[in-house]
């Protein structure tokens, strides 16, 4: 079964960047280019996993997990915050309010794609 | 205004004057009509036939003969009443001002001769008294100067303490403050008048810095010292006139060894950190935004770059995107890093100055401000013991409260839980309630907002409390629990403080008053306190002539302090004031303030709410102060200021102790009192006069059952000068 990601991220480079990478390892991709649009996404699209910025504007990246994490079904959904924001205050809050995994900005795109990976064959 | 007497003092000798005229009339009326009864009892016959008609026609005369009776008797017993009776009363007057004001002062040898031996062994008595007295001051005066010399050694090194340090009683008011601190909150301007009222012995701190924090760091301490911190001391920020201070509190602690937490009051040392707080602020902002602007370029350009490495079969066009993308992210930093060059140091911030606190410490003080501010139940988990976190407590408390009392007023949340999640350089601060709407959302709408504090004083953001510690909050539900957690991370202190004591030091040694640590609570109603604890501000005004209703303007308004029956000379208030009309010569000739004096001095628009902030929380005093209350009053509408402070009259005050006595003018007073007189007819000279007569006063009120502020206000009003209006 081909799984689902869901790319959450303002900046648009970036964004090209991860589509191409998630496409040629087989995932069905769709990217959003901030909170609302992924969370108007969500629903229709059902990632297996979201790629999530956390600095956007129209709601950041933590509300977007927390709604994640507060909608019954969506329950299965991973989340991986992708993002500039390195602080250990920040890295405990994304995991705090639903993050599966926190990955700082630059990232090591094999690493990226491993750790999706993994994530979506456990 | 020579001739005083209070009414009812009148009103009582006029009394017994008539009294006394009456019962001498009924004895002589009595004895000339026995004496007829008896006469005519002995009158027979005839001769009782000749007298009946003539009897029957003199009966007018008869009576023609009491009135002139009565008129004789009232002028002589008159006479010996006022010279007995009346000099007996002065004589008692003179002799209260002799033992309660002006021990040299002496009676006048009057009178008749018994009144006026009296008075002469009076004047005896008071003589010996005196020379007595001498010999008493002498030594008191050597005990005090071996004290003064301990106080001049503490004064001279606070002068040399460049720190700003403030000493204060329990109550906030201000025992003693140094030169350093009135450059703080006066801004080192010499002019007496221009900031005057706002750091003062006698104020109150909480003038100048917030109550609140204050408060909460007192609490702090006595927490502290009941758990046996030997020298407890307490940090905390607190803002005054817009800039951020750093606040160090040590308290001063009781003589009580059995309540080891009493605290008779507290030294604040006070450092202004706005600047330095600015400045590393923005640093820290501009570094931040510059580590994750450059993250998320860099993010872009390695994931580029790692693709058209990783898959060599890219198609050419999507090679030549990848490769746009690699030359715009690295202008965009180039750019962004040139920008950053540029503004350095340029961001507003607020940052803030953390204390170190032990974890439970903090939470058992969250627990009860909680249920004190919010009102609701908390119970706290005892874990994190031994942890040390750098906070603004007061901040978090405040914060955490607003909070609850949030919850608890839109929600229903009665009860909370609070607890500690410990995990490398911060530890999150946990309350969770139970909620059937597990829902995050409403805290995260709210965590922007300017929450109120539960005790309504001041608005802060969780956001902002979080942003202060440097550190993230957030919310999360947990649905099969039911329950909903708040969390704001605080960081971990790494050294953690042993024994830090604020050295009790500071300033000029005139500012001072230790007396006050035996005050009452400030709070507690003005009128039923003794006249001699309060605070006063003696005022006097020069003007342009004598009827303010008419148009007359204040040219000039003094003033002085009374503290604890001291008066303080170096805390006045003395202004010119350009009256904007012009000034008669007459006026000129009496208070020798001339037109080119006025020339570029302040209108009283400026200066009387100057004068107002010097004059509040004490009690006005002035000599005919009607006077210049009228004026006062005149500008209400003007300046918008209200004295609504209670207000006393040296004048009022002096007819109240001496009804008897006919002068209560300035002089009078100042020469009965035996205080000379300097500077008469210039408004601080005056205002001066008139504050060393209101202190000689006290004791003389006092001993007329005077005690309290209220009874001053009746006692006043009874005399009849109150109804002189202008």
């Amino acid at each position: 079964m081909t799984h689902k990601v869901l790319i959450v991220d303002d900046e648009p480079n970036i964004v090209v960047a991860l589509e191409y990478l998630m496409r040629q390892n087989g995932f069905d991709v769709r990217a959003a280019r901030n909170g609302e649009e992924a969370l108007a996404l969500l629903d229709e699209f059902r990632p297996d996993l979201v790629l999530l910025d956390v600095m956007m504007p129209r709601k950041d990246g933590y509300q977007v997990a927390q709604t994640i994490r507060d909608t019954p079904a969506l329950a299965g959904t991973r989340i991986v915050m992708l993002t500039a924001k390195g602080r250990e205050t920040e890295i405990s809050k994304g995991l705090a309010v639903g993050a599966d995994a926190y990955i700082t900005k630059p990232f090591s795109t094999l690493e990226l794609v491993e750790q999706v990976k993994r994530m979506l064959d456990a | 205004m020579s001739e005083t007497h209070t009414p009812s003092a009148t009103f009582r000798s006029n009394l017994k004057l008539a009294v006394a005229v009456g019962i001498v009339f009924v004895i002589v009326a009595a004895i000339a009509i026995a004496a007829g009864l008896v006469l005519w009892s002995r009158v027979q016959g005839e001769l009782r036939t000749a007298l009946t008609p003539i009897l029957d026609d003199s009966s007018g005369l008869v009576l023609v003969f009491a009135a002139f009776l009565l008129v004789a008797l009232t002028l002589l017993v008159g006479a010996a009443f006022r010279a007995y009776v009346g000099g007996i009363a002065r004589l008692a007057e003179g002799a209260r001002v002799i033992i309660e004001a002006n021990p040299a002062h002496r009676l006048p040898v009057e009178g008749p001769s018994e009144t006026a031996t009296l008075a002469k062994l009076v004047n005896e008595l008071a003589e010996r008294q005196q020379s007595a007295l001498s010999k008493v001051e002498l030594r008191v005066r050597e005990a005090n100067a071996s004290v003064e010399e301990e106080r001049r050694r503490l004064a001279a090194l606070m002068s040399e303490f460049t720190d700003s340090v403030l000493v204060c009683n329990a109550e906030g008011l201000i025992l003693l403050y140094n030169d350093a601190a009135r450059v703080m909150f006066d801004g080192g301007g010499a002019g007496g008048a221009h900031d005057a009222g706002i750091l003062g012995l006698g104020r109150s701190v909480f003038g100048i810095l917030d109550r609140d924090p204050i408060a909460h760091a007192l609490d702090l301490l006595r927490d502290r010292l009941r758990r046996g911190e030997p020298r407890p001391v307490s940090q905390f920020a607190a803002t005054a006139r817009g800039r951020l201070i750093r606040v160090r509190m040590a308290p001063v602690r009781g003589a009580d060894e059995a309540a080891p937490e009493a605290i008779t009051g507290f030294v604040l040392t006070l450092d202004d950190v706005t600047g330095a707080v600015q400045g590393g602020e923005a640093r820290d902002r501009l570094l931040q935004s510059l580590i994750e602007d450059t993250r998320a370029g860099l993010a872009s350009i390695r994931a580029a770059v790692e693709t058209m490495i990783g898959y060599e079969a890219m198609e050419p066009a999507r090679r030549d995107q990848f490769i746009a993308i690699i030359r715009d992210e690295a202008v965009r930093l180039s750019e962004r890093l040139q920008a950053a060059s540029a503004d350095r140091g340029s961001a507003p911030v607020s940052p803030w100055p953390l204390e170190a606190m032990k974890a439970q410490d903090l939470l058992r003080t969250l627990q009860r401000s909680l249920q004190r501010l919010a009102g609701v139940t908390a119970t706290a988990e005892t874990n994190g013991e031994g942890q040390w976190l750098n906070v603004d407590s007061f901040a978090v408390v405040q914060a955490f409260s607003a909070l609850a009392a949030r919850l608890n007023r839109e929600h229903d949340v009665r009860e909370f839980t609070l607890a500690l999640s410990p995990g490398g350089r911060f530890t999150g601060l946990e309350m969770t309630w139970r909620s059937p709407r597990t829902d995050t959302t409403i805290v995260a709408a709210w965590e922007q907002e300017d929450l109120p504090t539960a005790d309504g004083h001041g608005r802060l953001s969780l956001r902002e409390v979080a942003e202060r510690h440097a550190a993230e909050q957030w919310c999360r539900a947990d649905r099969r629990a039911g329950s909903v957690t708040y969390c704001m991370q605080l960081p971990v202190a790494t050294d953690t403080p042993t024994t830090r004591v604020a050295v009790p030091l500071a300033a000029r040694p005139v500012f001072y008053d230790f007396e006050l640590f035996d005050r009452p609570d400030a709070s507690s109603v003005f009128e039923n306190r003794p006249l001699s604890e309060l605070a006063y501000t003696v005022f006097d005004t020069e003007t342009t002539g004598l009827n303010p209703s008419a148009g007359d303007e204040i040219v000039s308004i003094s003033a002085v302090r009374i503290l604890n029956g001291r008066l303080l000379r170096h805390e006045s208030f003395d202004q010119l004031v350009d009256p904007r009309r012009p000034l008669p010569s007459e006026s000129v000739r009496i208070h020798g303030i001339t037109a080119a004096m006025l020339e570029g001095q302040p209108t009283i628009v400026d200066v009387l709410p100057r004068f107002a902030r010097f004059a509040e929380n004490t009690v006005l005093v002035g000599h005919n102060v009607a006077f210049d209350m009228r004026f006062l009053e005149l500008k209400e509408r003007e300046t918008g200021l209200r004295f609504v402070q209670p207000v006393l009259d040296t004048l009022l005050l002096s007819a109240v102790v001496h009804p008897n006595l006919r002068e209560h003018e300035l002089e009078a007073n100042a020469i009965r009192l035996g205080i000379p007189i300097i500077g008469r007819h210039t408004s601080l000279g005056d205002a001066i006069v008139t504050g060393e007569i209101f202190v000689k006063l006290l004791p003389l009120l006092a001993a007329e059952g005077i005690v309290t502020l209220k009874d001053a206000l009746v006692a006043s009003q009874r005399t009849y000068l109150a109804r002189v209006s202008y």
